[in-house]
């Protein structure tokens, strides 16, 4: 979503879905997963008659109150997508002239740019080395002064516009149905549904989760929605946007602070063995605005990398010593141009491989986590010691158990890893905020003190922290200077007050700030808050953890506490609750929602208008005082470009140069997969995926395992944690298998019987839940079984706990960009157990 | 149970009159099953508000929690996979105690006092009134009421009558996440109920309706279905009514049955004395008519 859009996160939010017309839920089960926020789906259809569209590999609790259900086989969403792309250039169902004014449909791309259709590859494919080993032709045609070239027609060949619709012309309704297992009929009533928003006063939303990042083109998975939503002039607008719906309370707060290997808090790019200075590394990491109309935020990048490094060495970091950049660590380059990857899958690829002494997993349980709990259990067997903080003891702190450990044909004696299980207080223990999926920033008071000897998190860190310090400071190291270094200046460093870390989050100023066009001025005194991005300095003058959570902290004070509920513009974005990054702005991209003159698509649902001075609505996604063109409507430059983050000033359709695996979206089939791809059954797969090598990472053939199978979550649990819960354990006692009735038939599986499924990585057994809510279906000419199961049980825990590890199945198949595993799609053999 | 709050409109194999003396509405549960997703936080906010403890379940091939209620479940999301022309659904309806306007329990019950409804059209238990007899489980047509083994007394949904008695909605309506669940006078929730059917209706489900059947006096749970014209296929029975023998033993104006029992007796002692023999008692009441809704001003 961040190489389409700028950002990526939901781009509206949870209140707003009530405003749409059409909502498709799609790699998502959100009634399951997400009911609370569900709400505002079902207010929109009782409210504004908005019809749920649900397309999924089952008919499950969202298609059950759906308005439109079609089911479609696993990992095939981007030629699902890809043939609604298709059916809205085709049928005149996509906004034009918002594609021409905030799309980059008008760009015109390199010559040497192209897709061969037959080998289902993009321009720069090595064929010796079986990668893309040179992207520069998936780039634009840049003028003299080094901006795209654009046709405001769209009708050159060479325009983004054309490009698109070729490539998409092989994704019709009859693919899609050969590729995906539904009928074409059913195909275009969805399509005819979901597509009817390109109207300006339509509105449509797409709620997805992780039903499209556990694939291995996942990130494409969510461009080629990306795209669609720009056709259909869906995104900054209210009731529309392309939303992720987050699955924990604060997965959000752990992105945006940095949870990554890759990235530093505020998205800022970590930075790499080449980047040895500041200047280096902020040139590396700035982009140069492609259009003249383009505000580029990101060209203020330096002031953000200056305040984190003035937040992480505070003192330490000085402007003669580029402020302390040198103690950061860089990522190593394992090759010419490719670097170390410490990405979930990869941790436990080098730990197998005994590249790790140790781990640290707060609040997670790897071991269940997976993917293939069998490798995962390789590699912990081989690691110094494990320190695991949880509430209950759980599989990962008791691996070692001859039960668990059993699953890799060891023994308790076989292993010397040290564990050490340290009671952690819950969410509800701690003070603090959660970041949810809408980007607001929430407080949270402590309800209850933790058990025992249970300490918060941070509490746990700073006592291993400050030791460690103390260590290194007696008796030096390894890279010591960072650890020592290291601004630790809370009040109580044995016990860092949240209220404390949210100010640092936020930042202040440690000199008098002075304003940049009068430096006379003093913008902001010393030891202020800041309240602004732009109230940070590049010169050492501002400290700020995260710089986009500026403006959540400020001179007025915690506004993470707020709970106003006005709601003044009726469409509910209540302004006034909590604190909304970036910048409290409800709706991002929200310029959008207006046309190239500044009035609102629709009036009914307006989000943000020209006033004549200035733009009024939502806190514009703009610069707030930016007239838009005047010229005649229909011309491309709008005034400013509406995509503020991105160097274009406008959406990606073209995605250049970023992606593992080419600019537009191409259906690839799963790693496994029941049939070829319809598409080039000579390159079925992703091209860009790579491979892991140890013993453990093996994949399967149809032939053998015919039967595809998904993994996912009940609403009656949450991960591997409330199996601990004897009310949970009660609403779902036991691990089963949804089975078609079908397959059980033929299988001879009565209902409730106990199956064991096995794939090339391992099996598992439960009770077969035979159903008719999976339909065997045909895909590529052949009968296609799909089956699935969730994955919430495993050894500890209430009630019988029969070892019931999902993730024994899944494959370690990662995506190429974001290196998330394909939980959700594999082959599997199923029997009677 | 919150007796002495809430006024009485009925009591069990009571003689004395009860004691109305304003106008209550009768208050009453949405279900709209057709924007419940089943997610069972209902089933769980019931237990933890009457502090009942968890059961222990088994996985039998169905998302349903359990098959059936039991006397520390009493509010259970049945789920039902469909399947005609009209294509597959899955539906989802909470079951729990409908809380009949003319409950066929309470006139079972033999139990002086053990089952009560209030004006505001509450039907409870009173557990420490219960004989164990289980004649109300015959008496009630949606199967609702579950005996303990434990305590030998018979538990059903209280529609929370002690929140309600304090101006609280029940715990099932509270815990709701998708508004499906409502609660309110049924007659505000009959229109809200009608509403929703016509948009259902518009959307392609011409049989939609509202579940509230005259059999049992209505209900105080007003059920909109999208198959209104099939409600067994949601597990609801199509015209629910009070069983005949429940009827013709317990419907007659209570006091008359009681004075028909004293007089029995006397009688029968006359009889005794001055015949000295006995013959069975011929049924001839013929169908019941209830009284009218007791309502003083």
């Amino acid at each position: 979503m961040a190489a389409t859009f700028g950002r990526g996160a939901m781009t509206n939010g949870w209140t707003d879905i009530a405003n749409a017309d059409v909502i498709l839920a799609m790699g998502g089960n959100p009634a399951e997963n997400h009911p609370v926020g569900f709400r505002f789906v079902m207010d929109a259809k009782r409210n504004r008659n908005a019809k749920l569209v649900s397309v999924d590999p089952r008919y499950n609790r969202t298609s059950a109150v759906s308005d439109s259900f079609t089911q479609i086989r696993v990992g095939t969403d981007i030629a699902f997508l890809g043939g609604l792309i298709h059916f809205a250039l085709t049928r005149g169902r996509y906004h034009e002239e918002y594609v021409r004014l905030f799309t980059n449909a008008t760009f015109l791309i390199k010559d040497g740019y192209a897709f061969d259709e037959e080998a289902g590859l993009f321009s720069g494919w090595d064929a010796g080395k079986k990668a893309y080993a040179d992207k520069s032709s998936w780039s634009y045609e840049l003028d003299a002064q080094g901006y795209a070239r654009i046709d405001a027609a769209m009708e050159d060949p060479r325009s983004v516009f054309q490009l698109m619709k070729k490539h998409y012309a092989r994704y019709t309704p009859e693919m899609v149905s050969t590729i995906c297992g539904c009928k074409a009929e059913d195909f275009i009533r969805a399509a005819e549904l979901i597509t009817s928003t390109y109207k300006a006063d339509k509105a449509g939303t797409i709620l997805y989760a992780l039903g499209w990042t556990h694939h291995s083109s996942s990130v494409q998975l969510i461009h080629a929605a990306a795209m669609l939503q720009l056709l259909l002039g869906n995104m900054g607008i209210a009731g529309g946007g392309l939303n992720a719906l987050r699955g924990h309370a604060n997965i959000q707060g752990g992105t945006d602070c940095g949870m990554g290997y890759h990235n530093l808090p505020g998205y800022i790019a970590i930075q790499k063995a080449g980047h040895q200075s500041l200047k280096t590394f902020i040139d590396a990491v700035t982009p140069k605005p492609l259009r003249p109309n383009a505000m580029n935020f990101y060209s203020n990048t330096d002031r953000f990398v200056v305040s984190q490094l003035k937040a992480f060495y505070g003192k330490a970091a000085t402007k003669e010593n580029d402020f302390a950049y040198h103690l950061h660590p860089k990522l190593p380059e394992t090759a010419p141009g490719v670097y170390e990857n410490w990405s979930w899958a990869y941790i436990f690829d080098h730990m197998f491989q005994g590249r790790m002494e140790g781990l640290i997993s707060y609040g997670m349980n790897p071991v269940s986590n997976g993917p293939n709990s069998r490798k995962v259990l390789g590699g912990l067997s081989k690691l110094k010691w494990l320190v695991v903080a949880e509430n209950f003891e759980q599989e990962t702190s008791a691996f070692w158990k001859p039960n668990i450990l059993e699953l890799i044909g060891k023994k308790p004696a076989d292993v010397e890893t040290e564990v050490f299980l340290l009671p952690a207080a819950n969410f509800a223990e701690k003070d603090g905020t959660f970041t949810n999926s809408a980007r607001w920033i929430q407080w949270k008071w402590k309800a209850i003190d933790p058990p025992g000897e249970a300490l918060p998190d941070q509490e746990i860190t700073a006592r291993i922290f400050l030791r460690v310090r103390e260590l290194y400071a007696a008796e030096g190291g390894k890279c010591a200077e960072p650890v020592i270094k290291l601004n630790w200046w809370y009040s109580n460093p044995l016990k860092p007050s949240m209220d404390e870390v949210l100010r640092e989050i936020n930042g202040w100023a440690i000199q008098d700030v002075r304003d940049e066009k009068d430096p006379k001025t003093v913008a902001l005194k010393a030891g202020s808050q800041l309240g602004k991005f732009l109230d940070t300095r590049a010169d050492g003058s501002t400290l700020c953890g995260n710089w986009l959570y500026i403006g959540c902290y400020p001179e007025a004070g915690n506004l993470t506490q707020r709970r106003v509920t006005s709601d003044p513009s009726g469409l509910g974005a209540y302004p006034n609750w909590s604190f909304n990054w970036p910048a409290n702005r409800r709706i991002m991209y929200n310029r959008c929602s207006a046309d190239g003159e500044g009035k609102p698509w629709d009036a009914t649902r307006p989000v943000l208008r020209w006033n004549g001075e200035k733009w009024v609505g939502d806190v514009p996604d703009f610069k707030p005082d930016s007239a838009p063109a005047t010229t005649p409507a229909g011309a491309h430059d709008a005034g400013m470009g509406a995509f503020i983050m991105l160097p274009e000033g406008v959406a990606r359709l073209f995605v250049p140069g970023q992606f593992a695996e080419g600019p537009f979206s191409e259906h690839y089939e799963p790693a496994e997969a029941p049939i070829p791809n319809p598409l080039h059954p000579s390159q079925s797969a992703n091209p860009a995926v790579k491979r892991f090598t140890t013993e453990f990472d093996k994949l399967g053939e149809a032939s053998e395992y015919p039967i595809v199978c998904t993994t996912y979550r009940l609403t009656e649990h949450f991960h591997y944690w409330t199996k601990n819960n004897p009310y949970n354990m009660q609403l779902q006692p036991e691990f089963f298998i949804e089975i078609p009735e079908e397959l059980a038939k033929e299988k001879g599986i009565g209902n409730g019987e106990k199956v064991k499924v096995t794939s090339a990585r391992g099996s598992i057994e439960g009770k077969a839940m035979v159903t008719r809510r999976i339909k065997p279906m045909t895909a590529g000419g052949k009968k296609v079984y799909q089956i699935g199961f969730p994955i919430h049980w495993g050894f500890l825990g209430k009630g019988k706990q029969q070892g019931s590890l999902a993730n024994l199945v899944t494959p370690t198949i990662v995506d190429p960009n974001s290196f998330a595993p394909e939980y959700k799609g594999f082959l599997v053999k199923l029997e009677k157990a | 149970m919150a007796g002495n709050t809430l006024e009485l409109k009925r009591i069990s194999a009571s003689a004395a009159p009860p004691p109305g003396i304003r106008e209550t509405p009768v208050l009453a549960k949405y279900i709209d099953t057709t924007t419940c997703i089943g997610c069972k936080a209902c089933e769980v906010a019931c237990q933890q508000w009457n502090d009942l403890p968890p059961e222990t379940t088994v996985q039998i091939g169905t998302y349903q929690t359990m098959p059936d209620m039991t006397a520390n479940f009493w509010n259970l999301i049945r789920f039902s996979e469909y399947e005609d022309e009209g294509g597959f659904h899955w539906f989802m309806r909470k079951d729990q105690c409908m809380h009949c306007g003319d409950p066929g329990c309470l006139k079972a019950c033999p139990a002086p006092g053990a089952i009560v409804q209030y004006v505001n059209g509450i039907v409870d238990f009173q557990q420490d009134q219960c004989i164990g007899c289980g004649y109300c489980m015959a008496g009630c047509p949606f199967n609702i009421p579950k005996l303990s083994s434990k305590t030998k007394t018979v538990y059903k949904c209280t529609l929370c009558v002690d929140r309600v008695a304090v101006g609280l909605e029940p715990a099932c309506i509270k815990a709701c996440p998708t508004g499906c669940l409502q609660f309110g006078t049924k007659a505000q929730l009959l229109e809200i109920a009608a509403k929703r059917v016509g948009q259902l209706r518009e959307g392609g489900f011409k049989e939609a309706g509202i579940y509230d059947p005259p059999g049992v006096g209505g209900t105080s749970v007003v059920t909109v279905l999208a198959h209104a014209d099939r409600p067994e296929i949601y597990g609801l029975p199509a015209n629910p009514s009070i069983p005949l023998a429940v009827s013709f033993w317990k419907a007659p104006l209570k006091w008359l049955g009681n004075i028909a029992m004293i007089g029995g007796i006397v009688g029968t002692a006359i009889h005794y004395l001055r015949y000295g023999a006995k013959h069975a008692e011929g049924h001839t009441e013929g169908p019941a008519e209830r009284p009218p809704e007791s309502r003083a001003s």
